[in-house]
């Protein structure tokens, strides 16, 4: 069913079980919110969203009022911009006003809201809060001198993820978000899948590995899909100076914007130390004398040992070549491997973290170059 | 997948997430710890139960976090999965709670599966699986008046000797209850893999070529033969009378080729297959068998005899120590190309970043080997439409598995770069892709009941090893380890290997009760001072680890996970497997728990 309203003049129609706010959004007419997101269930905090709608005696939050047949609605009248002007000075009364060095410029739907409606500095000077910073865990930061009270965290704590490890503690000016027994996040159920940074409004809630690494204007933004587990969440890789500095979720059909503690903060292995960067083979394939045969001698050095008065440990040696000297040796071996022992004597082992093409690629490889089918990979491990 | 392929046709997971997570009334979630291991699709359960009242019920022998939201948690134990299937099918046929219209129109085999069922009465299967016989008749009741059911899976149902019977049971169970080619039901075998899916879909096994065509299928013989054509060799290999093929043959003829219509030897076979001389060389491509094999010990020995092993990593691993060659590939953020998920949905992989060093993408990488492998063997490229390795880039390469796979038919990379993510099979580039497999009709016709029997697990606990194993992983660390023991954030909040205990055994053992508390304040400070370690072993070895005390595993259970190399539980399991699948019972062996002093 349908019903009919006016906004700011125009007549438009809205589904019956929609709200105010969706049936603007749905039109095209922007109505400017903190605490409303699309995908968590209106909590009317915030009151930015506030509307004039006639024969009502206040004026209405848009993200719960419901659409109903005859509304007739001004979302920017002068009454409805000195309120959310009003509402801005009140939070910024008692917000760090650090926006030259806060991780959220750019970012940050309070800054704005400022921008936008002109609020500078604000007119009630009154007590500020002064939290102590939480960065007690690797992914989360709590700045909760920044928070504003959206509750958009706890909603998406209990709504997307599930476990409700986020609620508010106290009432009023005391109010302050926490965790499981309002202790650490680590303490509480919380798998810190960073939803709750996803959502947050302002720079309360910040990816602590991200922090110093690059404003929003700064990365160029690569879209591709998680390297962890089966669900295929789609990922949006921040990228500054050849560095993955940030991971969001993005939106694909597997994940619809969402991931998990390893999807967003499980990148870094990427620019590990450890990375191998140059092709490496062992010394006795260079000098062109036989595998070492002591086996136990040739493990030992290899993880670092000191035996190095035999010889043998010597050949077993990592040395570092280049693609052709690395490629033409393993081609003249896995050749004369082939001919000796038969193509059945070679096992290929192809990769479920690769890509397709890839492992289409050792599919053909194994069959087409080698001329066996001993081909698998970890589908059964 | 060869139990669903039994039962169905083919073998994947029949339903999409938005589907299941959308459309079920309820959900059996069995051998799944899916809120850490698929965490995503773990969310989407806790959502349907928490915002439309949708039936959970959990078969797991652990109290996994999702038993929270559960309706019902069967806590069955370790390898009675058949048996608990089984008696939940007894019950539901003893109610004439089947769906006999189902039944009659889409399956065959009914009377001679129904016939062991009658084997299965509850008293019976309570005895066999601990679960009560009242969970047990409300189960079955949840499960039939709670249509459309999701039926999902992992490898807590699939590492068993009986992993393919277990599997095939599921898919007795929902053809049973008519849930199958519905929306909201089907078998639902969550993939644990970034794209293991993909690399089974693109040939990566030892029976099929890409898009599951059978090495043993002539066609399918001919029609690779023709693709990938060499230069045609008239001194090939041939077969003698018997079929057997002459060894001297490609020794007499280092050039000759034909494609292998012989089914080829699994993971679990090659590596073994090191001590008695079948295999000689190993090409691994971003394994690590050290750590995911099973009886790690054995692993090391075969690696440690392989004449020649060329790894193709992005880090050292455990498994390179035993390598001749190190290859540098590059990571997922480092390459493009696409990614299958679970529910067989093709994705865009994109660079995001440069290589670091001389890494290379690993396509690159093998295309050089295969070019110089045929120049080195005098071989040449000639006119097969997809003999030659000369790509440029990878969309190059999904042009030939197009024409080469019929499911990926109409997956073309001008689809993928418009923004669409299709679901095979897609056979041509005007195909919407199959949210929803078996709908109507099973891929082999009639869906196929089959009559499974329980057998126990190949080791159960004994007087000297009185305790059960049971593996797997932990929401912090993936697989081996190799890539988030890596990730600094990771590695903090789960630093180190953790035993999970019983309380009771741990009082038993004098372990101190007050080591365990909640997962992961545990987690966090595993290393603080009053932690207790204890020595797990098997038959095969053993590990010091510190204990985690809690009540998440039952009684006579221990569990462990193979992210540390310092105490890998892989060193405790058993090669025993399936016999069709050749999977490693990883999820039951006997051990025996010490106190470390």
């Amino acid at each position: 069913m349908t019903v009919n309203l006016t906004i700011n003049g125009q007549k438009i129609q809205a589904e019956t079980g929609q709200t105010v706010l969706q049936a603007a959004r749905a039109v095209g007419i922007h109505i400017p919110v903190l605490c409303e997101h699309p995908a968590l269930p209106p909590d009317g905090a915030c009151r930015i969203c506030l509307v004039e709608i006639e024969k009502q005696r206040g004026l209405q939050p848009a993200c719960t009022f419901p659409a109903t047949e005859g509304l007739v609605i001004s979302t920017h009248s002068p009454r409805v911009m000195d309120s959310r002007k009003f509402t801005l000075e009140l939070l910024i009364s008692d917000h760090p006003l650090d926006c030259m060095t806060c991780e959220a410029t750019g970012d940050c739907t309070l800054q704005d809201l400022a921008y936008e409606y002109g609020v500078k500095d604000s007119r009630y000077q009154g007590k500020q809060h002064n939290y102590p910073l939480d960065a007690s865990n690797p992914f989360i930061q709590v700045e909760r001198n920044k928070c504003i009270l959206c509750r958009r965290c706890v909603r998406a704590c209990s709504h997307i993820n599930g476990v409700e490890a986020i609620s508010v503690f106290y009432r009023g000016f005391n109010a302050y978000i926490g965790f499981g027994a309002d202790g650490r996040m680590q303490d509480s159920s919380c798998e810190f899948c960073g939803s709750c940074v996803a959502v947050c409004p302002t720079g309360a809630l910040w990816p602590k590995m991200s922090i110093g690494k690059g404003r929003p204007w700064q990365v160029e933004k690569v879209d591709t899909i998680c390297s962890y587990c089966g669900v295929g969440c789609k990922l949006s890789l921040h990228i500054r100076d050849n560095q993955i500095i940030r991971v969001e979720g993005a939106n694909g059909p597997a994940n619809h914007g969402w991931t998990c503690v390893k999807g967003r903060f499980g990148y870094d292995y990427v620019h590990h130390p450890d990375r191998v960067l140059t092709p490496r083979v062992r010394r006795y394939l260079l000098e062109g004398v036989k595998k070492p045969e002591n086996r136990e001698s040739r493990i030992e050095n290899s993880k670092g040992g000191t035996n190095l008065d035999s010889l043998v440990s010597n050949f077993w040696d990592w040395v570092e070549t280049d693609w052709d000297t690395a490629l033409n040796i393993v081609a003249e071996k896995l050749r004369t491997k082939r001919d000796t022992h038969g193509p059945d004597s070679i096992g290929v082992l192809t990769s479920a973290k690769c890509t397709n093409e890839e492992n289409y690629l050792m599919n053909k490889f194994a069959r087409q170059v080698i001329g066996t089918n001993n081909i698998d990979h970890c589908a059964r491990l | 997948m060869a139990g669903l392929a039994t039962s169905f046709g083919s073998g994947a997971m029949s339903n999409s997430i938005d589907d299941i997570a959308e459309q079920a009334k309820a959900y059996f979630v069995i051998g799944s710890n899916t809120t850490e291991q698929h965490p995503v699709i773990g969310y989407r359960l806790r959502q349907a139960v928490k915002q439309r009242g949708a039936i959970l019920i959990v078969a797991d022998p652990r109290r996994i976090a999702l038993t929270d939201f559960a309706t019902l948690h069967l806590r069955h134990k370790p390898g009675s999965d058949i048996a608990l299937l089984n008696g939940l099918m007894h019950i539901i046929l003893a109610n004439g709670w089947e769906d006999k219209e189902f039944i009659t129109t889409r399956s065959e085999g009914f009377e001679e599966f129904k016939a062991v069922l009658e084997q299965y009465p509850p008293e019976k299967v309570a005895e066999i699986t601990g679960v009560p016989v009242e969970d047990l008749q409300r189960a079955a009741e949840l499960m039939a008046k709670s249509k459309p059911m999701a039926v999902l899976w992992a490898m807590g149902i699939t590492q068993h000797i009986t992993g393919v019977r277990n599997v095939m049971d599921l898919a007795n169970l929902q053809m049973l209850l008519g849930n199958m080619g519905i929306s909201g039901g089907g078998v639902n075998p969550l993939r644990g893999q970034n794209n293991v899916q993909g690399a089974c879909d693109m040939g990566g096994l030892p029976n099929v070529f890409p898009g599951y065509q059978s090495v043993t299928n002539p066609e399918a013989v001919a029609k690779f033969a023709k693709a990938w054509e060499l230069v045609k060799d008239e001194g090939g290999r041939r077969k003698d009378e018997s079929g057997e093929q002459e060894a001297e043959d490609f020794i007499l003829h280092p050039s000759s080729f034909i494609l292998s219509d012989k089914v080829g030897m699994t993971v679990t076979e090659m590596i073994p297959g090191i001590l008695t001389g079948k295999t000689h060389s190993l090409y691994i491509l971003g394994e690590d068998p050290v750590m995911s094999e099973a009886d790690t010990n054995h692993v090391r020995k075969c690696l440690e005899a392989c004449d020649f092993i060329v790894l193709q990593e992005i880090f050292p691993s455990e498994t390179s120590a035993y390598a001749d060659v190190l290859l540098p590939g590059v990571s997922f953020a480092e390459k493009s190309g696409t990614f299958t998920n679970t529910e067989r949905r093709i994705q865009m992989v994109r660079k995001a970043v440069e290589p670091p060093g001389e890494a290379r993408e690993d396509w690159w990488i093998t295309a050089e080997l295969a070019k110089r492998m045929l120049a080195e063997g005098g071989r040449q490229l000639a006119e097969g439409a997809y003999a030659s390795w000369d790509y440029k880039n990878t969309s190059d390469i999904l042009t030939e598995i197009n024409a080469l796979a019929p499911s990926y038919g109409g997956i073309t990379n001008a689809r993928l770069e418009r923004g669409e993510t299709l679901q095979w099979p897609c056979p041509n580039a005007e195909h919407p892709g199959t949210p929803i497999l078996h709908v109507g009709k099973f891929t082999r016709g009639l869906g196929k009941f089959t009559p499974i029997e329980h057998i126990p697990p190949a080791e159960l606990p004994d007087d000297e090893y009185p305790m059960v194993l049971s593996t797997g992983r932990v929401l912090y660390h993936w697989h081996g380890g190799q890539m988030s023991r890596r990730s600094q954030g990771l590695l903090e909040i789960y630093p180190k290997p953790l035993i999970e205990i019983n309380e009771d055994d741990a009082a038993r053992l004098g372990l101190d009760p007050s080591t365990g508390s909640p997962v992961p304040a545990a987690l966090a400070q595993a290393g603080q001072a009053g932690s207790q370690r204890v020595r797990v072993a098997s038959r095969r070895g053993s590990i010091e680890a510190e204990a985690m005390v809690t009540n998440r595993v039952p009684p006579s259970m221990v569990y462990a996970n193979f992210h540390f190399p310092e105490a890998s539980v892989n060193e405790l399991t058993i090669a025993a497997l399936d016999p069709v699948s050749k999977i490693p019972e990883f999820k039951v062996c006997a051990v025996k728990v010490e106190v470390v002093k």
